[in-house]
């Protein structure tokens, strides 16, 4: 019994598909859960008053952009070396659900900045980041789509994504080196010195299970997609011949 | 010097097309492959000189020895017919010899530019490539395709005399006859079955 | 590999154009940019550092996708694979070649079109240097972006929006190391930063490069 076996799409399909609901519902559930004690039960912040509340959605979803990223790193790398169909279409299935999660935290960025640094937009380098790796999930997505056949794309795309990587690392160093910036220092940090309270550091931790739950989700459902498109596409293939 | 081809099975857009494939040259032996359009020649050849992962089997013959020449010849048609044999050449680690300009007749052609060329003589230049490479174990797809009787003759009389005469192996898929002395392998027995094992596309099913 | 270098520049300057559409494209975008920005010298010549690099980066994008393009077309690929070079020296040959002849051009064309934005006087030196540094690195980044696309009918724009991004190193430390030697500061840490980005991108792209091209070829 290998963890492997779990790669097999038909063998993946039956084991998610019963745990796919309890995800959903769990992740709406502590979403629900976590934004309304955020947004209502949490007292206002004495310098950014209610805006900061902004945050419960900003910091899930920033962490969430690019933690997808590593995943598809991972599984791209998987794909590369295993050759398991589940995995490469799992990158591809993580790819949409990483660029909005990178909107979603632009986004919520540039609400949150705006009435602090007067603002909607400055080219500090933690918001510069976030818009390279929109661009590096853009190439990504557009290579996935661009190339007819399944597995050809699956490897360029995994080559693409690795040495991506790299250069989003070597981009977010870059623009530090370009513009030291204005954004507050991490939110969240496991140092002594929290620079959070726990009163707002509760309900954060709820918001970033719930996100990192309907990502679960999310990839789940995607992949299940995925997984009967290609078997959709290889009957037909047979039927043909 | 041989080439062995044991269980081979081969793939085209990640559908089974061949399985089962074997067969032995010796050197100084040829191999003619038959079959109708689709059967899968093209695959086959590819596998062999090693540009397509094979599903199944072996294929077995001395290192950096192959080399595979189809319709598309990598004829540059800048470049002159001794600069485009030349570079060739020199990539294999060898020099243009004037012989092959004889075999292929190509002298009279020799300082003119490979785009200036017909159908026919280009043909014969991308042949005569395979004179300059010094590779013993040839894949040939459609060697022959618009070249007239006359040269048609002439690359036989080369493939004879110069290449398989020295100890070199050819597989060759073509519809004309030749005229060598091989033997002639029908790839309509080997088509994989419609449910055949090991496509990409497997897992799915 | 030097045969295969020798044929490659060969070509380029057979077919012609191969040196002087880059060069026309990067002297057009440099005098559009007086048009859309207004002639005060001062403004120009505050960012003729960066405008200068973009257009750079931008002129050497246009020839990426004939780097395979034509080798796929008429079937030199596949022999080349099968001949005793290796891939990766394949595509380490065709990014050096795409270098000589484009980055080595517009290069050498820069400083001439710095005087067209009034680049000040101490920025020539490290315009020149950035851009010896940095266009090869532009030039094996966007043979690894040609590998990919090569087997799709319009890879063109596609091929930008890959190479466009993985650009974004190279342009900052490229473009900074111009500014800060406009304002007479040292420029050592970016030259050094920039070297280690174009080091690092000839030692490990070439076994990307090979690896898309495999694929493609398969």
């Amino acid at each position: 019994m290998s963890i492997w076996e779990y790669a097999n799409p038909k063998k993946f399909m039956a084991t998610t598909a019963p745990v796919l609901p309890w995800v959903m519902w769990g992740a709406g559930v502590t979403l629900v859960v976590g934004l309304v004690w955020g947004f209502f039960f949490t007292p206002d912040d004495y310098r950014q008053g209610s805006t900061v509340k902004i945050f419960y959605l900003h910091v899930p979803a920033a962490m969430m952009a690019i933690n997808i990223w590593v995943m598809m790193l991972v599984t791209s790398l998987v794909w590369l070396i295993r050759r398991h169909h589940v995995s490469a279409l799992a990158a591809k299935a993580a790819g949409p659900i990483g660029i909005v999660m990178t909107l979603i935290a632009l986004f919520t960025g540039a609400v949150w900045g705006q009435p602090i640094w007067g603002t909607w937009w400055v080219w500090d380098p933690r918001l510069t980041s976030f818009l390279i790796l929109f661009l590096f999930y853009l190439g990504y997505m557009a290579l996935w789509t661009a190339i007819e056949d399944d597995d050809t794309a699956a490897d360029l795309t995994s080559v693409l994504c690795i040495v991506g990587s790299v250069f989003a690392v070597l981009s977010r160093y870059a623009v530090n080196f370009w513009n030291q910036g204005l954004h507050q220092g991490a939110s969240l940090s496991l140092d002594a010195e929290e620079n959070v309270a726990d009163v707002f550091w509760y309900p954060a931790l709820v918001c970033i299970a719930g996100f990192i739950l309907l990502f679960v989700g999310l990839v789940i459902l995607r992949t299940h997609t995925e997984i009967r498109l290609r078997r959709a596409r290889a009957l037909e293939a047979r039927m043909r011949a | 010097m041989s080439l062995h081809v044991k269980d081979l099975g081969v793939a085209r857009g990640g559908r089974p097309v061949l399985e089962g494939v074997s067969f032995d040259c010796a050197p100084g032996e040829a191999l003619i492959l038959r079959g109708p359009n689709g059967i899968g020649k093209t695959t086959l050849l590819r596998t062999l000189a090693g540009l397509q992962p094979a599903l199944a089997g072996e294929v077995a013959f001395p290192e950096d020895s192959g080399a595979y020449a189809s319709h598309a010849d990598g004829i540059k048609s800048q470049l002159s017919v001794t600069e485009n044999l030349a570079f060739w050449a020199e990539v294999h680690g060898g020099q243009l010899a004037d012989n092959v300009l004889e075999d292929f007749d190509l002298v009279d052609l020799r300082d003119r530019l490979a785009g200036t060329l017909s159908a026919g003589q280009k043909r014969r230049l991308g042949l005569a490539r395979l004179g300059v490479i010094g590779r013993k174990v040839l894949f040939l797809d459609e060697p022959t395709v618009s070249l007239d009787g006359f040269s048609v003759k002439m690359f036989a009389d080369w493939l004879r005399d110069t290449h398989l005469g020295q100890g070199g192996i050819a597989v060759i898929a073509t519809h004309i006859d030749l005229g060598l002395d091989a033997p002639v392998l029908e790839l309509t027995p080997y088509k994989a079955a419609q449910d055949a094992a090991g496509g990409s596309d497997e897992a799915f099913l | 590999m030097i045969a295969l270098l020798k044929r490659d520049l060969a070509l380029a300057v057979r077919a012609g154009g191969g040196f002087g559409l880059g060069l026309a494209f990067f002297l057009i975008v440099i005098v559009l940019v007086p048009f859309g920005v207004g002639p005060q010298s001062e403004l120009l010549s505050r960012i003729a550092p960066g405008i200068l690099w973009v257009a750079a980066l931008l002129a050497a994008l246009l020839s990426l996708d004939r780097i395979f393009a034509l080798d796929h077309e008429d079937g030199s690929l596949p022999l080349l694979a099968t001949s005793p070079l290796p891939l990766e020296a394949v595509a380490l040959v065709k990014g050096v070649a795409h270098w000589i002849t484009t980055g080595l051009p517009l290069t050498l064309a820069a400083p001439a079109l710095g005087f067209l934005l009034n680049l000040e006087t101490g920025a020539y030196a490290f315009l020149l240097i950035t851009l010896l540094i940095g266009t090869p690195a532009l030039s094996m980044i966007g043979t690894f972006g040609a590998a990919l696309t090569v087997g799709l009918r319009r890879g063109g724009l596609l091929l930008s929006l890959l190479v466009l991004p993985l650009y974004i190193p190279t342009l900052i430390f490229g473009a900074e190391a111009v500014r800060r030697g406009a304002d007479g500061f040292s420029a050592a840490n970016a030259l050094v930063l920039q070297g280690g980005i174009t080091l690092g991108v000839f030692a490990f792209l070439p076994f990307a490069t090979a690896a898309a091209l495999r694929v493609n070829l398969r």
